[in-house]
């Protein structure tokens, strides 16, 4: 879009791909006009990798570590909502144990994807503190992981049909005495930082989005429930055994500004994160005896076809829509990114923000790059 | 709520010839309609009280080349979801692979605007009506459309080689360590 | 400076020979020499200070091994890797100004310890308006700093130089009245003065002496936070909105002054806030025990390291609302304290 002749003493200030504050290789072009901005426009396709061409040329289980590199920072999930598309389009039926050990992964992942984004959000506005106490806790974590499977981050966990690792012994203990440790840092986080009085100021009048706007544009996740709207895919479409588990679904409540402002979509993170706890403690509790891979094919090659499969991702819905022409390879993988759609909605949050406004925004939706670009 | 053969009447009954087919059969209902059609089919959609289809979850362009039995086409997938019924349908429009073109649902549905811009970069379908339909996630300036099935990369871009990868492979089948020294000649 | 004088020739027979000029002039030198080497000393140890105190508000430990103990010389190391840095000026930069904002922004900062008393006989210049050169000279870094972001042509310089400079200049205003609170009460402008009328134990000091006081020190903290662009008010050099603010372009020793410059401001504002509100060098006592530096390094460290405090727990405030707490909300309260301070002094 060019920027027409501006009137007045308007100024074009360019948050660059590399800014401190942009979570990723993204553009922002502000129109400013002093410390209002007047328009805001995105600019993506810095971390491009052409995921969808690639899956093309490789065989369904070697996409797997394509997934995870999309969001990097939630890779469980990411291959969880990729094998469950698959086996939807294969027929695969899963045996408990599986579901139960994705189920497990999945919710460390999402403790851990959103420890980063309340600690990265807390960073933004200018506490520093918060980000190292969060990220102790995420270490945690990522041991469990390692030992897991041997990565920290990108872990190629999830196969077509079972999960590539089973658990070491002592798992569930070391994974039990990690929630043990991790609800007071939670509480403490809260003192620290949700109810900060500061805090507040700069979030809670800040960025809102209404319910219409933010279904217009997809909006999906932590981000829909700031808003008030109580969806979850986990609890409305659930699959991979979460009907089992009892969770509240976090949902946004307007308590200190309007409904929909970016402390009601930080909130809704925070609260997750207790509710993942639950989650966990019941998963490991209930854990089935089971042979993790005894369902996967030998050669996956579904049947000529298409379907979408779609999860709850920490940062929205990951939709997957697979087109398969009988052979090896898949035909066609198109990613529906939920990062996608909320940063597509940011000009309409932005309205009448200030510079520092933007940023706000910015982390309270929580975007990685990687997803958004694939 | 309502099952996609019922969607599937209210449409026939609406729009009649617009619809050319449909496939309850699969694992996600289909309906195939007429590309120029699609904004007001699409309209229609999410205004009326019963369907009210308001999110667009997924926008796909598909490049169907060189399959056996198949016709040369590409088809844009449309994934409606009904946060109001909760119910979800899948409209399909199927358009030649030679400047492929259909009108826009962007006024619709606000997300259609990134989606359709995506779809052009990637494989060159032009959106009627669309406000701002510029590439995405290549460079602006990139030449070809990436994801269909007969695009070949360019040799440069701006002077700079697109795919150095080939420097590599000599370099090491001549027995040298690749990594050391990217930039010698020879 | 007059104990240097007195001290010099006394003790030395041949300095009554030398010019009068000459005579004077030397313990005007060696009496700034003293108090710049004190105050770097301190800005150093500041800066270890600061990352120490960080660490450990994160949970973690800080520098460890530079030096030995607990990484004590990390400070030098740092000056050292600063001094042979290249040293980098963007092309269309204005150079003259992008060379000179460092060096006023430096000056403004030390240039106001000449009238601080640290003891009772050592003052670098006993000057009877001492307070308010001290306020008017730490304007002078204001200028420095809309010139550094000014002449960097760089439009994220420019936003912090020209957010430091609505800043500085709003709080500028409750920060001199709560002075004035206290100046009411001691009668004349002169630091030592100041420091004296607080003699005779802990009830004395103008923290505790009348309620008025006791509020003026808290509202000349908070001015002050927002002078030195400390956190809760470090907007001109928010690092997450501004890569860095008004010193984005500066590297090497440029930055460095830059970087000493608010760690002597810090010290600054707590010297003044110490010599005005807490007794100076005076002490807890009526018949004081400690020597007035020691008790005045105390009091001064310790505003100090709240300051170090704050700035590890606050998240920032965003530029309208730090303005809109200048005015709405600090200014009427300072009003009334200087009137409530007037009318008390009228009994």
């Amino acid at each position: 879009m060019q920027v027409e002749a501006y009137v007045g003493e308007e100024m074009v200030l360019n948050m660059g791909p590399q800014h401190p504050s942009t979570h990723g290789v993204l553009r922002l072009e502000l129109e400013t006009d002093g410390e209002i901005v007047k328009k805001v426009i995105p600019h993506i396709g810095y971390l491009h990798r052409c995921f969808e061409k690639h899956a093309e040329n490789v065989d369904y289980p070697g996409v797997v570590p394509y997934t995870d590199r999309m969001d990097y920072v939630a890779s469980m999930n990411n291959s969880f909502g990729y094998a469950l598309a698959v086996e939807k389009l294969m027929k695969i039926e899963v045996n408990e144990r599986v579901k139960t050990l994705r189920v497990i992964m999945a919710e460390l992942n999402r403790i851990a994807s959103h420890l980063l984004a309340v600690a990265t959000y807390g960073m933004d506005i200018g506490t520093f503190t918060p980000f190292l106490h969060c990220f102790i806790e995420r270490e945690k974590v990522l041991d469990l992981f390692e030992w897991t499977c041997g990565a920290r981050l990108l872990y190629n966990y999830n196969w077509v049909g079972g999960v590539s690792h089973d658990i070491p012994d002592g798992f569930v203990e070391k994974a039990k005495q990690f929630l043990r440790e991790f609800e007071p840092v939670l509480k403490e986080l809260n003192e620290l930082l949700s109810y900060n009085k500061i805090f507040i100021n700069r979030t809670a009048a800040v960025g809102i989005l209404a319910v219409d706007v933010a279904l217009s544009y997809n909006v999906t996740g932590p981000n829909l429930r700031g808003s008030g709207v109580k969806w979850d895919l986990r609890k409305d479409e659930p699959y991979s055994g979460y009907e089992k588990y009892d969770f509240d679904v976090a949902v946004g409540d307007g308590r200190f500004g309007p409904l929909g402002s970016c402390w009601d979509r930080y909130f809704v993170r925070v609260w997750e994160m207790a509710e993942s706890l639950k989650i966990l403690h019941q998963a490991l509790d209930h854990l089935p005896e089971g042979d993790v891979q005894e369902k996967i094919p030998k050669k996956v090659r579904p049947q000529k076809g298409e379907c979408y499969g779609r999860s709850e991702a920490p940062r929205g819905e990951l939709g997957y829509y697979i087109v398969s022409d009988g052979t090896g390879n898949p035909y066609r993988i198109k990613v529906k990114s939920p990062c996608f759609t909320v940063l597509s909605a940011l000009p309409a949050m932005a309205k009448g923000a200030l510079i520092a406004d933007i940023i706000a925004i910015l982390g309270s939706i929580d975007i990685v790059l990687g997803e958004i670009d694939r | 709520m309502q099952q996609a053969p019922g969607i599937l009447q209210v449409l026939q009954g609406k729009f009649g010839s617009k619809i050319l087919s449909s496939d309850m059969s699969v694992l996600d209902p289909t309906i195939t309609v007429e590309g120029d059609s699609i904004a007001e089919i699409c309209s229609f959609l999410k205004s009326n009280e019963a369907l009210a289809f308001d999110t667009l979850m997924c926008l796909s362009a598909v490049d169907y080349k060189g399959l056996k039995g198949e016709t040369d086409r590409i088809e844009l997938v449309y994934h409606l979801f009904s946060m109001k019924h909760r119910h979800q349908i899948v409209l399909k429009v199927l358009l030649p692979r030679e400047e492929p073109s259909i009108p826009s649902v962007e006024q619709i549905w606000d997300i259609a605007n990134w989606h359709e811009r995506e779809a052009y970069d990637m494989f060159g379908v032009t959106f009627n009506g669309h406000t701002d339909l510029r590439r995405i996630l290549c460079p602006d300036d990139w030449v070809g459309y990436p994801l269909r099935k007969d695009y070949v990369q360019p040799e440069t871009y701006r002077g700079m080689p697109v795919a150095p990868g080939k420097q590599f492979v000599e370099m090491a089948q001549d027995g040298l360590q690749v990594g050391t020294d990217p930039f010698r000649e020879g | 400076m007059d104990a240097i004088f007195v001290w010099l020739s006394g003790n030395i027979a041949a300095y009554a020979r030398l010019p009068e000029s000459l005579q004077r002039l030397i313990p005007m030198v060696l009496a700034c020499l003293i108090c710049l080497t004190a105050a770097l000393l301190f800005v150093l140890m500041a800066t270890w200070g600061e990352r120490k105190i960080a660490a450990h508000m994160q949970d973690r430990l800080g520098p460890m091994r530079v030096g030995g103990w607990h990484g004590w010389a990390q400070p030098l190391a740092d000056g050292v890797k600063l001094l042979l840095k290249e040293d980098i000026i963007p092309a269309e930069a204005d150079r003259f100004l992008f060379r000179m904002a460092p060096v006023l922004v430096f000056v403004g900062g030390f240039a106001a310890f000449a009238v601080i008393p640290f003891t009772s006989s050592f003052i670098a210049a006993d000057l009877n308006i001492g307070i308010l050169y001290a306020v008017a000279i730490t304007a002078l870094g204001v200028v420095g700093i809309i010139m550094a972001g000014w002449s960097s042509n760089n439009k994220y310089a420019l936003y912090g130089g020209m957010r430091a400079a609505a800043q500085i200049v709003s709080y500028e205003i409750p920060s001199v009245l709560a002075i004035l609170t206290v100046i009411i009460h001691v009668g004349s402008l002169s630091m030592q003065e100041i420091v004296l009328a607080q003699q005779g134990g802990v009830w004395n000091w103008f923290l505790f002496r009348n309620p008025f006081t006791f509020l003026a020190f808290f509202v000349y903290f908070l001015a002050s936070l927002a002078e030195v662009n400390r956190t809760p008010f470090d907007i001109p050099e928010a690092e997450s909105e501004l890569v860095a603010g008004y010193h984005t372009e500066y590297s090497g020793m440029r930055f460095a002054f830059f970087y000493l410059a608010e760690y002597a401001n810090m010290l600054l504002v707590s010297c003044i806030a110490t010599t005005l509100f807490l007794g100076g060098w005076s002490g807890f006592l009526s018949q004081p025990l400690l020597p007035g530096a020691f008790l005045f390094l105390i009091k001064a460290m310790f505003l100090v390291f709240v300051q170090m405090w704050l700035r590890w727990t606050l998240p920032r405030l965003r530029v309208d609302q730090l303005l809109h707490m200048c005015w709405k909300v600090l200014l009427p309260i300072a009003f009334v304290l200087v009137m409530g301070s007037g009318i008390l002094a009228l009994k």
